[in-house]
């Protein structure tokens, strides 16, 4: 068995971020594990900009992004293993690994980081009618197709879904002269960010068709075309409003789904709607010394925001692991009318610093205002132009405001609009 | 009088921006926006629009099949697609570095191409 004090479980911007924080804040050991070949994640092939505006100030690629955490771990003692599966993380936090040049790794944590990022909603979860032809995937499986593995996927595209990364690969394959139909949006609004709209599809004249969907692929070996149908208010397909689009691909960018089946299989409970673990102020989860952060813990737009999280979480950890996290009376956090989420999910009373409060909200609200609530009393608003469900927002609750509340008191955000 | 209609991209508001055009064609009013980055946004992207241009290069001798570059300014918006075929054409040897220049003043845009990730 071999002693960590602090194991992170991806490295991927989360886990790079939370092991880094942990260090400066006086962790000795501190482990990464990450079943990729290379750290990084899925930035490795986000080779667009507009990563680290928030962050650094300045326009980077993704790999570009990845490379400063990378170059910051390598100053230093932070071990690295990557080619390596996590298969466990038991009671007591006993983290199992298996790689071919170690064999299994049986590792005695004192703190255990989650950091597994998620994955792409697959077909499989659709029932769209149709033969399983090739030529239908996951945008972000194109997107490696594309720019990690050099070839091109098809020539005739249909999107399905307007997230970022099914926007991204829509100007992706058009800069690399394939012909992208439209993109097909089953809600009335894009799930995506405005600047991905604007110069992904309207700089290319690429047409959204919201309230639109894919009711069936046509094709015996390869994808041959797509029936399109327009949607009602209950999101069902109208009958009459079919349509033929003749094409070779169809790409899906459906959402995103935190990669749990660690978290599940430790015994920690999943939140119904972030699908991730249920956490504190400092994203510890329900498992004493366990944390998790970035897309594992909820799905984010932007990797800036992640980095924060993660930093969160590694600050948390340190803390933990020299005895100085704060533990005891709890106040819990929920979104109502209209705010699907928080998280954190709990905030310990007496905690050391202001909390922000993260959600996002169910429908896109002009001119509204976020109310937080305690026992009918508001404790803050504030007041907001825009809401979308496509972009993440937060509060920030004073750790004096906090302190005053009832133990298990419950926080109610909602919107007024 | 002309006019044209855009939305902002500075910020996550996504304002509505109308510009219109004097008998000369130079911006005569911006409306819509609400803080002054929309007004610039507004007036750069009807006089010259630009944007940043990132795709991938042949990696020859590596084990790499391409390494992602990108253009290190933003390039006109109407010379994306003929960058492009300059950038399919090229390819660059292994190991790359970040930074490394793979393509100097593109089409004399001034602007050179330069690999964003490490390639072996």
């Amino acid at each position: 068995m071999l002693n960590y004090d602090l194991v992170v479980v991806g490295g991927g911007p989360a886990g790079m971020a939370a092991a880094l924080k942990a260090k400066e804040n006086g962790v000795d050991s501190i482990i990464v594990l990450e079943r990729a070949e290379t750290l990084g994640g899925i930035l490795e092939q986000c080779i667009h900009t507009g990563f680290g505006l928030h962050y650094f100030g300045e326009e980077l690629s993704g790999p570009e992004y990845a490379g400063r955490f990378m170059k910051l771990l390598e100053d230093t003692d932070i071990v690295v293993k990557t080619d390596t599966m996590v298969l466990d993380v038991a009671d007591g936090n006993v983290v199992t690994a298996v790689n071919k040049k170690d064999g299994l790794l049986k590792i005695q944590a004192k703190a255990v980081v989650l950091a597994m990022g998620c994955r792409e909603r697959p077909r499989g979860a659709l029932s769209i009618a149709g033969s399983r032809c090739s030529g239908i995937m996951t945008a972000g499986t194109a997107q490696k197709y594309v720019n990690i593995d050099g070839y091109m996927p098809g020539h005739e595209v249909v999107i399905l879904g307007s997230g970022d990364i099914g926007l991204i690969m829509a100007r992706r394959m058009t800069l690399e002269g394939a012909k992208v139909k439209m993109v097909c949006e089953l809600m009335p609004y894009s799930g995506g960010l405005t600047r991905n709209i604007v110069q992904c599809l309207d700089d290319f004249g690429i047409p959204l068709k919201l309230s639109c969907t894919v009711v069936a692929t046509h094709g015996k070996d390869r994808l041959e075309g797509v029936t399109i149908a327009k949607v009602d208010d209950k999101l069902q397909p109208i009958p009459g409003t079919e349509e033929y689009v003749p094409c070779d691909t169809l790409m899906l960018s459906v959402g995103l789904i935190p990669e749990n089946e660690l978290s599940k299989n430790s015994g920690l409970e999943l939140d119904r709607i972030t699908n991730g673990p249920k956490v504190d102020e400092y994203r510890e989860t329900e498992h004493a010394g366990v944390f998790a952060c970035g897309n594992v813990l909820q799905v984010h737009d932007l990797v800036d925001y992640v980095t924060e999280e993660s930093q969160i979480a590694g600050l948390g950890a340190a803390k933990y692991i020299k005895g100085e996290k704060v533990t005891g009376e709890c106040v819990y956090t929920q979104g109502i009318n209209g705010v699907r989420y928080i998280v954190p999910q709990r905030i310990n009373r007496e905690t050391d610093a202001d909390v922000k409060l993260y959600f996002r909200v169910g429908a896109v609200y002009n001119n509204a205002k976020i109310i937080v609530e305690c026992d009918g009393k508001e404790i803050l608003s504030k007041k907001k132009k825009k809401l979308c469900p496509g972009e993440m927002e937060y509060v920030t609750l004073k750790q004096s405001v906090i302190a005053e509340l009832p133990a298990e008191a419950v926080i109610n955000v909602r919107v007024e609009a | 009088m002309e006019k044209r209609e855009l939305v902002c991209v500075a910020c996550p508001l996504g304002c509505p921006i109308t510009v219109t055009f004097d008998a000369d064609g130079n911006v005569d009013t911006v409306t819509g926006n609400t803080c002054k980055r929309g007004d610039a946004y507004a007036r750069t992207e009807v006089t010259n629009p630009t944007r940043m241009l990132t795709t991938t290069v042949k990696v020859v001798g590596g084990s790499a099949y391409v390494v992602p570059v990108k253009s290190a300014n933003p390039i006109p918006k109407g010379m994306m697609m003929e960058c492009m075929k300059v950038i399919n054409e090229a390819s660059i040897k292994a190991p790359v570095n970040i930074g490394d220049v793979v393509i100097e003043n593109i089409l004399g845009t001034g602007v050179d191409t330069v690999a964003t990730n490490y390639a072996e």
